[in-house]
């Protein structure tokens, strides 16, 4: 994802008149032999990415689990069974939860994108006075401890009614909160990395600004407004925290608040295996949305578009 | 195809500063109109006010038979070819060139023809499905040319669009521009920091310098009868010899030599308390060479010669005080092959190809008096031009 959220323009590829400038220095001193090099690179890579896939590994095992296995700590399941599966899909309270959570995150994203992208583009093109002063107050309430408004946002919402909203409804204004100013500062960069020769001869070519807006700066955009819309879906519904506080009912909450709030499949059962299958189901969408806008993220779309 | 005409044309900033001052200027039906000077002329500024790039504060922009200054840039049926090219690079090379057509709803056979037919004049046919990624410099340019001509619009506008180009491309692709505009004779403007390409392309050339119009003539008449020092040290390659002089009598004194002076420019000559006499480097020779009898003589010590197969260049110093003039020292700060070193009075001559001259040598020289122009060092104006073309200047 990082990758992604920092499009270069990889134009260029063609220098003034002869310019030698390129030729790099081919004399610095290989330290060892290449195979070795290559070997320590390969060692390094693998070491990364067990350390990072291991847990995940880990929950997986786990959820294959049940009864005294549990708690074995052996690396693969004896007797893998889709126990833990089966009992947290047939749990109602876990279904309506998985729904809460679809709902606010797909409003949340679709929000901040729309909202997002009309305020990216005026801070990164239209001339107004006091923009930079505007884009660090957007930034800085990011920098808030969500603990900080939790507990006002709770007497608030109670007042106006909404605590506990059905669909989890409640939620997505404090989502949006801090979901709104990563869009924003997201695409204002992508924005701003959109030559403004592009739109000016998209004007001159007859186009709206409207049109120019949505036929050439939002496909040049699309990279970022993927990584941004992805970066904000992973937000939303990993909440917890928000979650936890303004619901109290299975009508309104979210996956990670109806997790906090699972028993075991068999009574007096330690619910770790039933966790461990529910957090595998909820990554499941993630893993998905990622796989299919890969290419869209790494994408560097503005490549070619005017000479550097 | 139409005429443009700015009429008293002025950009002004929020800051209060001017861009573009009062520029009245009017574009023939066809025609193919320069804007040069050096950067931050304000050529660029006026160029994207006929685009409707950038608001006109206070003037007329007339393309054809209507006032402009209110339409959008899509109203104005102009077409722009950008420095940077300005590809849509998610279009293909079709998709580029057709998109105004879609944008203005043309039938999709006419489109295609449209496009196809563009294509083949610029020698794109094989590329029409590529992205503008993988095209070459020389390639991406003639795209950005393809989205102007396939419009078929009232005007081109083109800001610096070679200046991308290696120098050879430049040469190669600026003689199909001209001959392209020649073919389709829209009228185009065109913007550029570069001379050379303003002396070649133009029917005529605008010089303008600090948001105000220096001069517009064919480039003949900016090589010969310059309206002051900026658009004379402006206009040539080798840039034109300014040498201090004084007014005496029938003669004016040069550093080197004495030239006479006819009687018509000597009562105007009087009573100019400061005087630059400009020389191109093409009316030096050496002595005895033909067609040169009677021509004021004088000796040099050459300090480099650069023999070029066509000519020679001969450089040399004449001594006497440093000239002094705000334009030419504007331009030795901002313009190319116009920077100057101080005292000494440096000269270039241009001189027969066959010339046997060598560095260090005493080279005995002549200069053809009656094509030195005469600037007043204070105002910068040349003096003794009566022409249509030249423009008061500040």
């Amino acid at each position: 994802m990082s990758a992604a959220s920092t499009p270069r323009s990889t134009s260029g590829t063609i220098t003034q008149a002869g310019a030698p400038s390129k030729v790099r220095a081919r004399s610095r001193r290989r330290t060892m032999p290449a195979p070795v090099q290559r070997g320590l690179l390969w060692l390094s890579v693998a070491a990364i990415v067990v350390f990072c896939l291991f847990p995940i590994y880990w929950i997986v095992n786990t959820s294959l689990k049940s009864g005294a296995q549990l708690s074995s700590g052996a690396l693969w399941p004896d007797d893998p069974t889709l126990r833990n599966y089966r009992s947290v899909l047939q749990d109602g309270d876990f279904l309506l939860a998985l729904r809460n959570s679809a709902i606010v995150a797909t409003t949340t994203t679709v929000l901040s994108i729309l909202v997002g992208s009309f305020a990216a583009y005026a801070l990164a093109r239209l001339r107004f006075p006091r923009k930079t002063l505007l884009l660090g107050i957007v930034l800085s309430i990011s920098t808030f401890p969500v603990i900080a408004i939790a507990a006002p946002l709770f007497k608030l919402w109670s007042d106006l009614g909404i605590y506990d909203a059905r669909f989890g409804l409640g939620l997505i204004i404090p989502n949006l909160v801090f979901s709104l100013p990563l869009t924003i500062f997201i695409l204002t960069s992508f924005f701003r990395e959109i030559p403004r020769e592009l739109e000016e001869a998209a004007l001159v070519d007859g186009a709206t600004r409207m049109q120019t807006f949505t036929k050439v700066v939002f496909p040049l955009a699309a990279p970022g407004l993927v990584t941004a819309a992805l970066l904000v879906f992973f937000f939303a519904w990993n909440e917890f925290l928000f979650a936890i506080t303004l619901t109290s009912t299975p009508e309104a909450r979210t996956v990670p608040a109806a997790i906090a709030f699972f028993t075991g499949s068999v009574k007096f059962e330690a619910p770790i295996g039933t966790i461990s299958a529910a957090s595998v189901i909820v990554m499941v969408p993630l893993v998905v949305l990622v796989l299919v806008f890969q290419k869209r993220i790494v994408a560097g779309l503005t490549a070619g578009a005017v000479k550097g | 195809m139409a005429r443009i005409v700015l009429d008293n044309v002025t950009k002004r900033y929020p800051d209060g500063t001017e861009g573009v001052k009062d520029l009245s200027l009017q574009i023939e039906d066809g025609e193919f109109m320069i804007l040069v000077g050096p950067s931050g002329c304000g050529k660029s500024t006026a160029l994207r006010m006929i685009a409707g790039l950038e608001e006109i504060s206070e003037g007329d922009l007339w393309i054809g038979d209507e006032i402009v200054n209110d339409l959008d840039p899509g109203e104005r049926d102009i077409a722009m070819v950008f420095q940077s090219y300005a590809l849509y690079p998610h279009m293909t090379v079709r998709d580029n060139m057709g998109f105004s057509l879609k944008l203005a709803k043309v039938p999709k056979e006419e489109l295609t023809k449209r496009v196809e037919e563009a294509a083949r004049i610029l020698g794109l046919q094989d590329h029409l499905d590529r992205k503008p990624a993988n095209l070459s410099g020389g390639q991406r340019q003639r795209v950005a040319m393809g989205r102007a001509i396939v419009r078929k619009p009232r005007a081109f506008l083109m800001d610096e669009p070679l200046s991308n180009l290696d120098a050879k491309l430049r040469v190669q692709t600026r003689a199909e521009l001209a001959r392209l505009q020649a073919r389709l004779s829209t009228t185009t403007v065109y913007v550029t920091h570069d001379q050379t390409e303003a002396m070649t392309l133009g029917d005529r050339v605008a010089v303008m310098r600090a948001g105000e119009l220096q001069q517009v003539g064919t480039p003949m008449e900016l090589y010969h009868e310059p309206a002051n020092l900026f658009v004379a040290g402006f206009i040539g390659s080798p840039a034109m010899n300014f040498l201090p002089a004084q007014a005496d009598g029938d003669v004016v004194h040069l550093p080197m030599v004495d030239a006479p002076v006819d009687e018509q420019l000597r009562s105007r000559l009087e009573g100019v308390a400061r005087l630059i006499v400009g020389i191109r480097p093409e009316h030096f020779q050496e002595r005895g060479a033909p067609g040169t009898d009677g021509w004021p003589t004088f000796e040099a010590e050459i300090d480099l010669v650069e023999s070029m197969g066509s000519e020679t260049v001969a450089y040399f110093s004449v001594g006497g005080d440093e000239v002094h003039a705000d334009l030419l020292e504007e331009l030795s700060r901002e313009v190319e092959g116009n920077e100057r070193d101080g005292g000494d009075n440096r000269v270039t001559a241009r001189l027969e190809p066959d010339s046997a001259l060598r560095r260090r040598d005493t080279a005995k020289l002549v200069v053809d008096a009656s094509k030195l122009v005469y600037f007043d060092a204070d105002s910068g104006a040349r003096i003794g031009v009566d022409t249509a073309s030249a423009v008061a200047t500040a």
